[in-house]
């Protein structure tokens, strides 16, 4: 009975993340064109709940990687994704967060999910909007189905805790 | 354009000079390594020559270089085509600094010849202050040391980083992460 109540406050905790990601845009190359096309009014991304940018980790649960990662910048990409609050997700907009894109060289990533998990992937050089658009609906399904990167992740760890009481009693 | 500039450096340093070329209006100077410096300097403080602009430091790695048209493995002593005859075995590297007058509109390129087993050039870097970040690049990219440059480091790539990523020898698909997913090391 109770795993049925907390299961279901679990829904609808997560029917209001799914309409209210807030995004962290994690801007580094011309995808951001892109990024701003997508947040303005012709596209307008607000219409799924994801139009407030912030600018500062601890206040976002959407991370946007868009344009190519260096391997320069790695540390700093992994430190803003560990400052994010849980539950946390992570979107790879572009070819070039997703895997390198054309770099095949000596300073590019082969995609953001080097350092970071990554929840969906967006292609594209770049991804037109409506793709974005595409990819935050992918996003919010998996929210809801609560199989995101972070969420698996603080399942697993609420598993082997759980574990490791039983063992102790 | 600035065959008057290759001429009044010819009529003053007749014997740093190793070689000069003119092709489609670009003027090269190629002079003597211990005498850059006489040369940067009288081509900026000359008020004939004033070069006031310096537009970039570069490197080139002539390791596999070979004429255009040529395929396969260069063959020996076709390396640069103006050869400068006996003195170019282990000749590797060049560094070039291109330099534009605005009061009299010409511009000039000076280059400097450098083996393989010995990648250091006076740095100008006083003499023009924005050479100093572009030296530091070109010690980045290409490893060639700058003397007497004040902060001869790394300006894009990280400090544990290893070899120098323009070089013709560098592998040009070899990576150096500075930090991977701990979950997707080991027994993933």
């Amino acid at each position: 009975m109770l795993e049925l109540i907390t299961s279901k406050l679990e829904d609808a905790a997560n029917w209001g993340r799914k309409f209210s990601l807030f995004s962290y845009p994690f801007v580094t190359a011309c995808c951001g064109m892109e990024f701003m096309s997508v947040a303005a009014p012709k596209y307008d991304i607000a219409r799924f709940g994801a139009e407030f940018p912030r600018f500062s980790p601890r206040q976002s649960d959407l991370l946007m990687i868009v344009g190519t990662i260096t391997e320069k910048q790695g540390p700093a990409l992994r430190r803003v994704y560990d400052q994010m609050a849980e539950p946390k997700w992570v979107l790879a907009f572009g070819v070039c967060a997703s895997t390198g894109g054309f770099y095949q060289n000596y300073h590019a990533m082969p995609g953001a999910d080097q350092v970071v998990p990554v929840d969906v992937y967006v292609p594209g050089c770049p991804p037109r909007p409506e793709q974005v658009l595409d990819a935050l609906i992918l996003l919010q399904d998996r929210v809801q189905r609560r199989d995101g990167h972070s969420q698996l992740r603080l399942k697993r760890e609420k598993i082997t805790l759980a574990a490791a009481r039983a063992a102790e009693e | 354009m600035a065959q008057k500039v290759v001429d009044a450096v010819k009529a003053k340093f007749g014997d740093a000079i190793v070689a000069t070329s003119s092709q489609h209006g670009d003027e090269v100077i190629i002079v003597k390594r211990d005498k850059l410096v006489a040369v940067a300097t009288f081509l900026k403080d000359d008020p004939a020559m004033a070069f006031d602009v310096p537009v970039f430091v570069t490197a080139i790695d002539l390791l596999t270089w070979q004429p255009i048209g040529r395929r396969g493995e260069p063959e020996p002593g076709t390396r640069p085509a103006y050869d400068p005859g006996d003195n170019n075995d282990g000749l590797r590297f060049e560094v070039c600094y291109q330099l534009r007058s605005l009061a009299h509109r010409h511009r000039i390129r000076v280059k400097v010849q450098l083996k393989e087993t010995d990648v250091k050039v006076p740095s100008l870097a006083a003499l023009w202050p924005a050479f100093d970040w572009q030296e530091r690049e070109t010690f980045d990219m290409y490893g060639i040391r700058f003397d007497g440059h004040p902060d001869l480091r790394r300006i894009y790539l990280y400090d544990e980083f290893v070899g120098y990523p323009l070089r013709k020898d560098y592998p040009k698909d070899k990576r150096q992460p500075l930090v991977r997913r701990p979950d997707l090391v080991g027994d993933h």
